[in-house]
C-alpha cells in the first residue's frame, strides 16, 4: 500500500531523514518510533506530500506522490501534528470544506455523517471549532483525514497534549480505523505503539533503526523477568538475602514503604521462574511477602538498545577525529535525553500502583 | 480550487475584515464623489477615479494580507498542500476570493453616481433639445471602471504574493502598504520629469520609473479610451506576482 524507497532529506546543510526504506501492507497499523526530533515528522509531511524528498521516492497505492501528486493525495488522509482547523468555522462548515476540497463524489450528507460519526463528533457538529475543548479538536482533525474514505490514514503525534481519557478515546478510535484503513501514526510514547499498532519503526537520528513487528518486540524483552516484591522485614537483610537467590541476576531497593515493609525489584536470567522460590525462601527467614508484581514487557528497553547499538555501531564507524567531537556529544545528549524519559516512565509506572 | 474559492470569500465575511473594507471603501467613495463631482459642479468623474485609487494604498492590504499569513500561522497551509489540490489551484482559488471582494466593493460604490445621472437629466429637461450632451459620459465611466479593476487586480496579486512570504499579517499589511506607496511615488516622480531635451539617462530613468508605476497607465482609461497596452500590462503583472507566489510554494516544499 505503501512504498517508501531509499528516502532522504536535508535541510541544507543538516541532515533529517537519511536512507529510509519501508513498505506497509494494506490494513496494517504502523506505528513510528523516536525521539523528539528523530525525523518523524518530516518523514510523514513527505509521505503526505507537503515537503519534497531530496531523493528517495514515495508511493501510495503504487501512486508516485511526486510525479501524480494529486492522485496520491488523494488516497491519503493526514492529521499533521497541530490539527489544522480553522477556527471560525463550525464542525459542519469545515468538514463541508473539506469534502469539496478534496472533490469527493460520495453522497453529501451522508459520508459527512459517517465521518462525524466515527469520529465522535457528530453531536457537536454545530459548534465553532473555536469553542471545543483540545481532544474534540484533536477528534475534528481525525474526522477531516477520513473525509473523502482515503484508504491510508497517516497521524502525527495524535495524543500529544491530551488527558489520559482523551488519550485512551483517541487510541480506541485509531484501533477501531485500522480495520478498514491502512494506518501509520507516529510516537514518541511507547506504550502507545503496543497499545495500537501491529508494528513498529524505530527512526532514530533520521535513520531506521529497527522494523519489527509488535509481538516480535515484545518477545525480545519476554526473557528477563522482573518482579515487584513487597516484603516486610528489614531492608538490609532482606536485599542480602533476595541477591543470595540462585537465579536472581539483579535485586535493589525502590523508594517506596509502606510501614515496615519495602519494595524491591528483582530481575532473573533467562527463563527462570523465580516466584516460588522467592516465596520459600523468604517464609524460611520469617520475612512475609506483602506484595508480588510481575512486570510487564518494557519497550522501553527494547528501545534504548536498539537506539543504543545503532549509535554504538555509528560512533565506532567513525571514532578519533576531531571534528565529530560536536556530533558525539550531540549523541549522548540524545541518548540522555532517553534514559530520562524512561527513568520517568518507569516512576509514572510505579505511581499508578 | 473552487473549494478554497468559497472557504476564503466566506472567511471575509465569517471575520469582520470584509465587512470592515467594504465600510471604509463604500464611505470613502461616496465622500470623494460627492467632493469631486457634487461639489465640484462637473460631471466629469476623471477625478473621482484617480483619487479612488488612493484608497487602495491603504485598503488592499487589508484584503490581501491574510491570505496565505494566516494559513501559514494557524498551520492549515499542511491541510492544503496535502490535499489534492494544486498549487495554482490554491493560489488562484485566494486570489480570485479577495478580487471578488475588491469588485464587489467597486460595483456597488457606482450608486454614488446615480446622483449624477438625475441631475443631468433633470438639467436636460430644463434647457432646450440642442443642449443634448449635458451629463455624465458613460463612456468615460466605463473605461475608468475597467482601469480600477484592472489597477486592483494587479495590487491584489501583489499583496498576495507578499502574503505568501510572511507568517504574521501586520508585516504583511506593512509591507504591502508600502510596496503600493512605492508604486505611486514612482508614478508621480515620472509625472513631474519632462522628457523633452533632457540626457539619456534622465530618460532611461524616466521609462523604469514608468514602467513600475502602475498609476500612470490610469489615464487613458478615464477619457473612455480602450488602452489595450495597459491591459496587457496589467494582466501580466497579476499572473507575474502569482506565478511568484506558485514558485515560492514549489520552492518551499523542496525546503
Amino acid at each position: 500500500m505503501i512504498k517508501v524507497e531509499h528516502l532522504v532529506k536535508n535541510y541544507g546543510a543538516t541532515n533529517a531523514l537519511s536512507d529510509v526504506s519501508f513498505s506497509v501492507e494494506k490494513g496494517e497499523i504502523v506505528g513510528f518510533l523516536g525521539p523528539n526530533g528523530a525525523g518523524k515528522s518530516t518523514a510523514m509531511n513527505i509521505l503526505t506530500g507537503y515537503l519534497a524528498p531530496t531523493s528517495g521516492s514515495v508511493s501510495i497505492d503504487g501512486l508516485d506522490i511526486q510525479k501524480d501528486p494529486i492522485a496520491a493525495k488523494r488516497k491519503i488522509g493526514y492529521l499533521p501534528e497541530q490539527p489544522p482547523l480553522y477556527p471560525d468555522l463550525s464542525v459542519e462548515e469545515y468538514l463541508n470544506f473539506l469534502y469539496e476540497l478534496k472533490g469527493c463524489k460520495a453522497d453529501r450528507e451522508k459520508h459527512l455523517r459517517e465521518v462525524a460519526e466515527s469520529a465522535r463528533v457528530y453531536e457537536c457538529r454545530k459548534k465553532l471549532i473555536k469553542t471545543l475543548s483540545k481532544g474534540y479538536k484533536q477528534r475534528v482533525g481525525i474526522a477531516g483525514a477520513l473525509v473523502g474514505d482515503p484508504a491510508v490514514l497517516v497521524f502525527d503525534e495524535p495524543t500529544v497534549g491530551l488527558d489520559p481519557k482523551q488519550i485512551i478515546e483517541i487510541r480506541n478510535l485509531i484501533r477501531g480505523l485500522g480495520r478498514s484503513h491502512t494506518v501509520i501514526l507516529s510516537t514518541h510514547i511507547l506504550q502507545e505503539v503496543q497499545a495500537v499498532c501491529d508494528r513498529i519503526l524505530i527512526i532514530n537520528k533520521g535513520k531506521l533503526v529497527a522494523d519489527e513487528r509488535t509481538e516480535n518486540i515484545a518477545r525480545m524483552t519476554a526473557r528477563t523477568r522482573r518482579f515487584k516484591l513487597k516484603i516486610a522485614g528489614p531492608q538490609k537483610e532482606v536485599l542480602a538475602l533476595l541477591e543470595k537467590i540462585p537465579g536472581v541476576s539483579r535485586a535493589e531497593v525502590l523508594s517506596e514503604r509502606d510501614e515496615d515493609s519495602y519494595t524491591y525489584l528483582v530481575e532473573s536470567g533467562d527463563g527462570v521462574d523465580l516466584r516460588k522460590k522467592l516465596f520459600y525462601t523468604l517464609a524460611e527467614k520469617d520475612y512475609p511477602l506483602v506484595g508480588m508484581e510481575t512486570l510487564g514487557v518494557n519497550l522501553e528497553e527494547v528501545f534504548l538498545s536498539v537506539v543504543d547499538t545503532a549509535e554504538e555501531a555509528a560512533s565506532a564507524r567513525r571514532r578519533a577525529p576531531r571534528r565529530n567531537r560536536g556530533r558525539a556529544s550531540a549523541e549522548t545528549d540524545a541518548g540522555k535525553e532517553l534514559f530520562e524519559a524512561a527513568a520517568k516512565k518507569q516512576g509514572e509506572e510505579e505511581k499508578t500502583e | 480550487m473552487k473549494a478554497i474559492y468559497k472557504k476564503e470569500l466566506r472567511s471575509y465575511f465569517v471575520n469582520p475584515i470584509g465587512y470592515i473594507y467594504l465600510g471604509v471603501f463604500l464611505a470613502f467613495s461616496a465622500f470623494l464623489c460627492c467632493y469631486t463631482t457634487l461639489i465640484a459642479g462637473s460631471y466629469s468623474t476623471a477625478n473621482y477615479y484617480s483619487n479612488l485609487i488612493l484608497s487602495f494604498i491603504v485598503l488592499i492590504p487589508l484584503l490581501t494580507m491574510r491570505l496565505f499569513a494566516e494559513e501559514r500561522k494557524m498551520k492549515t497551509e499542511q491541510l492544503l498542500l496535502t490535499s489534492p489540490v494544486s498549487l495554482t489551484g490554491m493560489v488562484l482559488g485566494k486570489y480570485f476570493a479577495a478580487l471578488t471582494v475588491f469588485a464587489g466593493g467597486i460595483l456597488v460604490s457606482c450608486v454614488n453616481l446615480i446622483p449624477l445621472y438625475v441631475i443631468g437629466a433633470a438639467e436636460r429637461n430644463g434647457t432646450s433639445s440642442q443642449m443634448r450632451q449635458i451629463g455624465p459620459v458613460s463612456g468615460e465611466i466605463f473605461g475608468s471602471l475597467i482601469a480600477v479593476l484592472l489597477l486592483g487586480a494587479a495590487l491584489i496579486a501583489l499583496g498576495t504574493l507578499i502574503s505568501a512570504l510572511t507568517e504574521n499579517q501586520l508585516s504583511a499589511a506593512v509591507v504591502t502598504v508600502g510596496a503600493i506607496s512605492l508604486m505611486l511615488g514612482a508614478s508621480l516622480l515620472g509625472r513631474m520629469s519632462d522628457a523633452d531635451g533632457q540626457p539619456i539617462l534622465a530618460v532611461a530613468f524616466r521609462s523604469i520609473l514608468d514602467w513600475i508605476s502602475v498609476f500612470s497607465r490610469f489615464s487613458l482609461f478615464s477619457t473612455g479610451i480602450f488602452d489595450y497596452a495597459a491591459l496587457i500590462y496589467y494582466v501580466s503583472l497579476s499572473f507575474l506576482f502569482l506565478f511568484l507566489t506558485v514558485r515560492l510554494y514549489e520552492r518551499r516544499r523542496i525546503g
